[in-house]
């Protein structure tokens, strides 16, 4: 396993800029997430990892050297397919063992590093099938045996979960994490899937727009977003449109007065964090924000309830509370009290 | 229950206009078979008696030996330069995005729907210009009529390889790679596999359809030179005998061997 160091790497097709001057140090043995909307530029920036897509601008060094000019071949990066990508008429022996052909391996150390990369996903034994006689599961695990079986500098994921069924993610996700973690695999995966991406990484990077917006820990990224587009993207956000007057002072669209923190005076919005606004039937006292509201709006989620509560004709604010004994169970209708202490809320000037 | 009549219904129709289709195809080369056996000069019904002397009579017939060979002969040698030509035709088409990319493919499968008489009249014309221009023997060589051979090939190569490379994942020759195979092994390995199926089964109708040609046929063929479809187009000007029928049946039975034997690498129902 190696470093991996992308840098000012950028790709333009016309006019039109796929990724747009993206650094990233992803250290010997981390877990990265590359994390963003479809269109974002996190596929093309994996791509130009593997070497499948030539950069306009930047560099590409694996282990110290550096590699934007080698072919995909000669690259040293174990790829995993959002397809898995297997080739159908090989076994699944034979595809594991691709790789080490391609690396002119002894026969006898071929058969035996098959064995492990087989052994090390729980599929030994299953060698002599062909791929489409395997669940959907069994074919991403031979996918990463494959990858793995080359022993590469770096392994790429490209969203190698998303073909799964819910329950089946789940568990592919922790035994991906453990068995990387195990071997101390450097790692870039490339996700839409928010939760996916918190649960799985070390460090997470988000997309948007060819450009990276942020870089950081689940907890940097959740509690400290950098943009407006990480506020929502990452978690949710109800956002607010308004005013900063001073910094501290914010004024809704509809007319309502916040204590917030920090912000220069201008166009702004302010996010708030659906479980980090208090509800109840009577008044909130100690808040530095208290509000009366009427709910217009419940979605019960089961295990969360989501209440969507107007203040005003032009602000709608969403709460989300546990579903306890006992808690509110408000109505449609029914006038309720919110609130939330000033440091909270995040102010993003536009 | 009314579900259940119109249901069964539906599947004594379908079953009906199955057989009335089958029957359609099957019943003139029944009666082909069934002639190659009568004993009588004159096909008439019911038959006198039967006999192979028609089978022996071929034989007898240099002509028919002749074009046999030769129609065998050229059938060969256009499939194989129509599959040089028209897998590397499909592989572009399917691969590359190009300005003419549209037209082009179509231009390929053009001489599927050129009438046979319209692509000889052509290719005649053709073969008078270059051979007045550059003072060399054209009309009437064997090659020309290989060359003619070659693109009633093309269309069905181009189609069946571009239909078998529309089932193959690209991911698998981008994890290939990424595995440490350059494209010439990527091709070798993952690629040439996926569209074998396409390249047999495009062969093989080539080759039918090269056999079987008649009418662009008659204008590349020289004195002494006669495809099969032409031999029997002559000999039946001058005589109705079930010689005719027993040649016949040889093709059918060729041509049955050689999709019973295919079938048997690459099922024909996947691909066609």
């Amino acid at each position: 396993m190696a470093e991996l160091g992308i840098r000012n790497l950028a790709k333009r097709y016309g006019d039109f800029y796929a990724v747009r001057d993206v650094s990233l140090d992803i250290a010997d043995g981390e877990f990265l997430v590359l994390l963003g909307p479809s269109g974002c530029g996190k596929t093309t920036t994996l791509r130009m990892v593997a070497g499948f897509i030539e950069p306009s601008a930047g560099h590409v060094a694996l282990g110290g050297s550096d590699v934007t000019l080698l072919p995909p071949w000669k690259r040293n990066a174990g790829m995993v397919f959002q397809s898995y990508a297997l080739f159908p008429h090989m076994t699944v022996a034979q595809n594991v063992a691709f790789g080490l052909e391609m690396r002119k391996l002894p026969r006898v150390e071929i058969g035996k590093r098959v064995e492990e990369a087989l052994a090390l996903v729980r599929l030994g034994g299953y060698g002599g099938r062909l791929p489409r006689q395997l669940s959907g599961g069994q074919q991403q695990r031979v996918a990463l045996a494959r990858a793995l079986a080359i022993r590469p500098g770096v392994l790429l994921l490209d969203e190698p979960l998303s073909n799964l069924d819910a329950k089946l993610r789940q568990e592919v996700r922790v035994e991906i994490r453990e068995l990387q973690r195990q071997l101390g695999l450097t790692t870039v995966m490339v996700t839409h899937d928010q939760e996916e991406a918190l649960t799985m990484a070390d460090r997470l990077v988000v997309m948007n727009e060819g450009s990276v917006c942020q870089v950081g820990s689940q907890r940097d990224l959740y509690e400290r977003p950098a943009t407006r587009f990480v506020a929502g993207f990452v978690g949710r956000s109800t956002f607010l449109a308004g005013t900063v007057e001073s910094p501290g002072r914010f004024r809704t669209d509809g007319g309502l007065a916040l204590a917030c923190t920090g912000g220069t005076p201008g166009r702004a919005v302010l996010a708030l964090r659906p479980e980090q606004v208090e509800i109840a039937a009577l008044p909130l006292g100690g808040l530095d924000n208290r509000l009366a509201g009427t709910v217009e709006f419940v979605s019960y989620l089961g295990s969360l309830i989501d209440i969507h509560v107007r203040l005003s004709a032009a602000d709608r604010l969403v709460v989300q509370v546990a579903n306890r004994e006992g808690g509110l169970a408000p109505d449609v209708g029914q006038p309720v009290h919110v609130g939330w202490p000033a440091s909270v809320g995040q102010v993003f000037n536009e | 229950m009314i579900a259940v009549v119109r249901r069964r219904a539906g599947r004594w129709a379908l079953n009906g206009a199955a057989t009335i289709s089958l029957a359609y195809i099957l019943l003139p080369l029944i009666f082909v078979v069934w002639l190659a056996f009568f004993r009588q000069e004159i096909p008439s019904f019911p038959p006198e008696g039967y006999s192979l002397k028609w089978f022996a009579a071929i034989l007898d017939q240099r002509k028919f030996v002749d074009g046999f060979s030769l129609s065998f002969q050229v059938g060969v040698l256009a499939t194989v330069a129509g599959l040089a030509l028209g897998v590397p035709a499909a592989l572009c088409l399917d691969r590359f995005d190009f300005r003419l990319r549209g037209p082009l493919g179509n231009l390929l499968l053009m001489p599927l729907v050129v009438p046979g008489v319209v692509l000889g009249t052509a290719m005649y014309v053709f073969h008078v210009e270059v051979e007045n221009g550059l003072d060399i023997d054209v009309i009437g060589t064997f090659y020309a009529l290989v060359g003619g051979h070659i693109v009633i090939v093309i269309p069905w190569v181009v189609r069946l390889v571009t239909a078998s490379l529309a089932g193959l994942d690209r991911a698998t020759e981008e994890a290939a790679q990424n595995l440490g195979a350059n494209p010439w092994i990527t091709f070798r390995r993952i690629t040439l596999p996926a569209i074998r199926p396409g390249m047999v089964a495009g062969a093989l109708f080539g080759f039918v359809a090269s056999f079987g040609n008649l009418e662009m046929s008659l204008f590349l063929v020289g004195p002494g030179r006669t495809t099969l479809p032409i031999v029997i187009l002559q000999y039946l000007e001058w005589k109705i005998d079930p010689t005719i029928a027993a040649v016949s049946v040889i093709q059918i039975l060729l041509i049955g061997a050689i999709m019973l034997i295919t079938d048997r690498y690459v099922k024909l129902a996947r691909v066609v």
